[in-house]
């Protein structure tokens, strides 16, 4: 075996050496196999089952949809019948399982890739896209004839690197680590769901490899190395020995900074800001006293709505978050209602086929227009909040009357528990997550309405630059330090300072040590990062003294282009700052 | 009996997928090889991945062929389906 190096993106820190699991998330593999002719019958026979169990699972499908929704939505599962009623599916597969001898899986794919290369032809975009109807139903055929199991990552008993095309938030979801030790993907950049996901379970993580799942076999000794973004497989002897070193000194430089987890986030001449935490999934609740964070800036509710059918009830939300109220002390947490939509899509929350879900149904929008899930999460977080400081964020607001529905729906839910004489926190503290431009340009509107707001970088930077983080081929202008970025955010900080109130930044820019020195000196009174960087942003804010932040924050605002603005603060943080930063 | 008529789609969203599925259920019900002719496409009318792409959007004309014994009540099905715009609104 010769050990082969791979490029990628070096998504999250670290490095984890391991053998190889693949991970097929749609539960099946295909390949060719040729088969003998006592073989026949059976294949058939397997075909022409999976075919039934299809059926049936759409048509409770149907009927589930026709409950929630009515006829209208649940039609679409009339015409997934339709699909299997093809003569593809019906006569072209059998007859060729008896002719070609080969698997039905194989069979397939084969007449699926032909289907998708006439369909990828079209000029016409609408038809061109719902060829996804038709992948959709043979995705469930697909897996029904592997046996309808879905690999899961819960089930793994031994320490592995995962070895995947891409990873759904319903895939991290369930990931432990105590098996998973880091991973690299086919796709994926630094901004995607699984490299926010790793760099706060603290996992090395090496994306946007391309074909990397091509490249690797199942038990292959793999070294990630999400520093330098490199994949080694099959390692010799001396670079597996070199890279245990490494590795070494990495955990060591990690321990370090948690020895900083007692001291406070105070500049050099005093000045002080709160550095909290973005909590994605409840494991990462374990790492906030370890990782010195003063509460969480951000709690993300999603993980609740993933892996399932139903929407969860206000009692398991309320045990949720009510563990989460206790664990986080004295501290406050702030709990973003629900987020989905985007890229995070739950098919039976969001029924409705958009071309442009980013800019589609979403969050607050969501929740608005659907007060049965976005009650039952009010009611919980309220009753919640009886056992500990929580405050709620709204995310995706885009107008003020949205601020406005939502209190009323809050208001509404408060006197329904006050009617029932259950327990809740009254005077809850709201606030609104500052991520669309207009709402940055209102947000001395805004202020007026909540307690404080919250800039959420990620979506603010696509949505200002129009660019989608996950488009490889428009990522470069995914930038933080971009002018008209830098203009939103101290628009949005100097509306709250002028209403006596408080601003925090909950996005990832708010994790990237390079702009703390910007940051600082714009203002922001809380930074909230994910658990595992929270060290050395602590590390970075001790070393910088807050004066000469205020001087690099006025000067970057009357910069032109972000290469100025990033020389402006490589030029004036201090020479042992710089070396680090740098 | 072989029939021939040329239909025009004339619902907002063309034939898309559950317009598609309409075509096929009612293709279905007869006895008749039923073909679409588009351009330089032939496709059997009972396949809707095969109707799929036609991507003939609002406007478009299509040609049905019906050959068999109930071709004539086959075609006079269809042209009822297309101008009732496959039972949706617009």
């Amino acid at each position: 075996m010769t050990e082969k190096v791979f490029n990628g993106i070096a998504a999250a820190g670290g490095i984890a050496i391991g053998p190889a699991y693949l991970y097929h998330p749609q539960g099946f593999s295909v390949s060719r196999r040729n088969l003998r002719s006592e073989e026949l019958s059976g294949e058939l026979e397997r075909y022409q089952s999976s075919l039934k169990k299809t059926r049936a699972q759409i048509a409770e499908m149907e009927e589930k949809m026709q409950e929630k929704l009515g006829k209208e939505h649940a039609a679409i599962f009339q015409a997934h019948q339709v699909v299997l009623d093809d003569p593809l599916f019906m006569e072209e597969i059998p007859n060729s399982i008896q002719t070609r001898r080969l698997n039905a899986e194989f069979l397939l794919v084969e007449a699926l890739d032909k289907f998708k290369a006439v369909m990828e032809s079209l000029e016409d975009g609408y038809f061109r896209e719902r060829g996804g109807d038709i992948q959709d139903v043979s995705n469930r055929l697909l897996r029904n004839l592997a046996g309808g199991e879905k690999d899961d990552l819960k089930k793994l008993d031994r320490e592995v690197v995962l070895v995947a095309v891409d990873l759904a938030p319903s895939d991290t979801v369930s990931m432990s680590t105590d098996t998973v030790k880091g991973f690299c993907t086919d796709i994926g950049g630094r901004t995607s769901h699984v490299a926010i996901v790793a760099r706060s379970l603290g996992l090395p993580a090496v994306l946007g490899m391309k074909t990397i799942t091509a490249e690797i076999q199942e038990g292959d000794m793999v070294i990630v190395d999400g520093n330098k973004g490199l994949v080694v497989v099959n390692p010799l002897p001396q670079t597996l020995k070199q890279y245990e070193r490494l590795k070494e000194s990495y955990e060591a430089f990690q321990k370090s900074l948690e020895e900083l987890k007692a001291l406070p986030a105070t500049t050099p001449d005093g000045h002080r800001v709160t550095l909290a935490a973005n909590i994605e999934i409840p494991q990462e609740l374990d790492e906030l006293e370890r990782h010195g964070a003063e509460g969480i800036g951000l709690f993300r509710t999603e993980f609740l709505f993933m892996n399932r059918e139903e929407i969860p009830t206000e009692e398991e939300q309320y045990e949720a978050y009510k563990e989460l109220a206790t664990k986080t002390g004295v501290n406050p947490a702030i709990l973003r209602t629900l987020d989905l939509g985007g890229d995070k899509f739950l098919s039976h929350l969001n029924p409705y086929q958009e071309s442009n879900p980013f800019l589609g149904l979403r969050a607050i929008r969501l929740c608005l227009k659907r007060p049965d899930i976005f009650k039952p999460q009010l009611r919980a977080i309220l009753r919640a909040g009886a056992h500990g400081p929580i405050k709620i964020m709204f995310p995706m607001i885009s107008t003020l009357s949205e601020i406005r529905e939502s209190k009323i729906i809050l208001n509404m839910c408060v006197q329904d528990l006050k009617r029932e004489g259950l327990v809740f926190r009254s005077g809850i503290e709201i606030g609104a997550m500052i991520e669309i431009p207009s709402a940055a340009i209102i947000a001395d509107l805004l202020i007026q309405e909540v307690d404080f707001l919250s800039i959420g970088t990620n979506d603010l930077i696509q949505y200002t630059l129009a660019v989608d983080r996950v488009n490889e081929s428009v990522a470069y202008l995914y930038d933080p330090a971009n002018p008209a970025i830098l203009r939103l955010i101290k628009m949005t900080v100097d509306a709250c300072h002028k209403a006596g109130k408080w601003v925090g930044m909950c996005g990832e820019m708010a994790g990237d040590p390079v702009f703390i020195p910007l940051l600082l000196g714009m203002g922001l009174d809380e930074l909230s990062v994910s658990v595992s960087v929270i060290p050395e942003i602590k590390k970075v804010i001790r070393m910088m003294p807050y004066d000469i932040s205020v001087k690099i924050a006025q000067a970057a605002l009357q910069m032109k282009t972000s290469d100025e603005v990033l020389k402006l603060i490589r030029d004036n943080v201090p020479s042992e700052l710089k070396a680090i930063l740098f | 009996m072989k029939v021939t008529e040329k239909m025009a789609i004339i619902n907002k969203l063309g034939l898309h997928l559950r317009a598609a599925a309409e075509l096929v259920k009612v293709a279905n019900k007869f006895k008749s090889h039923i073909m679409i002719h588009h351009g330089i496409q032939n496709i059997n009318a009972k396949s809707l991945m095969g109707i799929m792409t036609l991507a003939a959007a609002k406007g478009t004309e299509i040609e049905f062929v019906a050959d068999g014994e109930d071709a004539k009540d086959a075609i006079a099905a269809l042209r009822q389906l297309l101008a009732n715009k496959f039972g949706e609104k617009e």
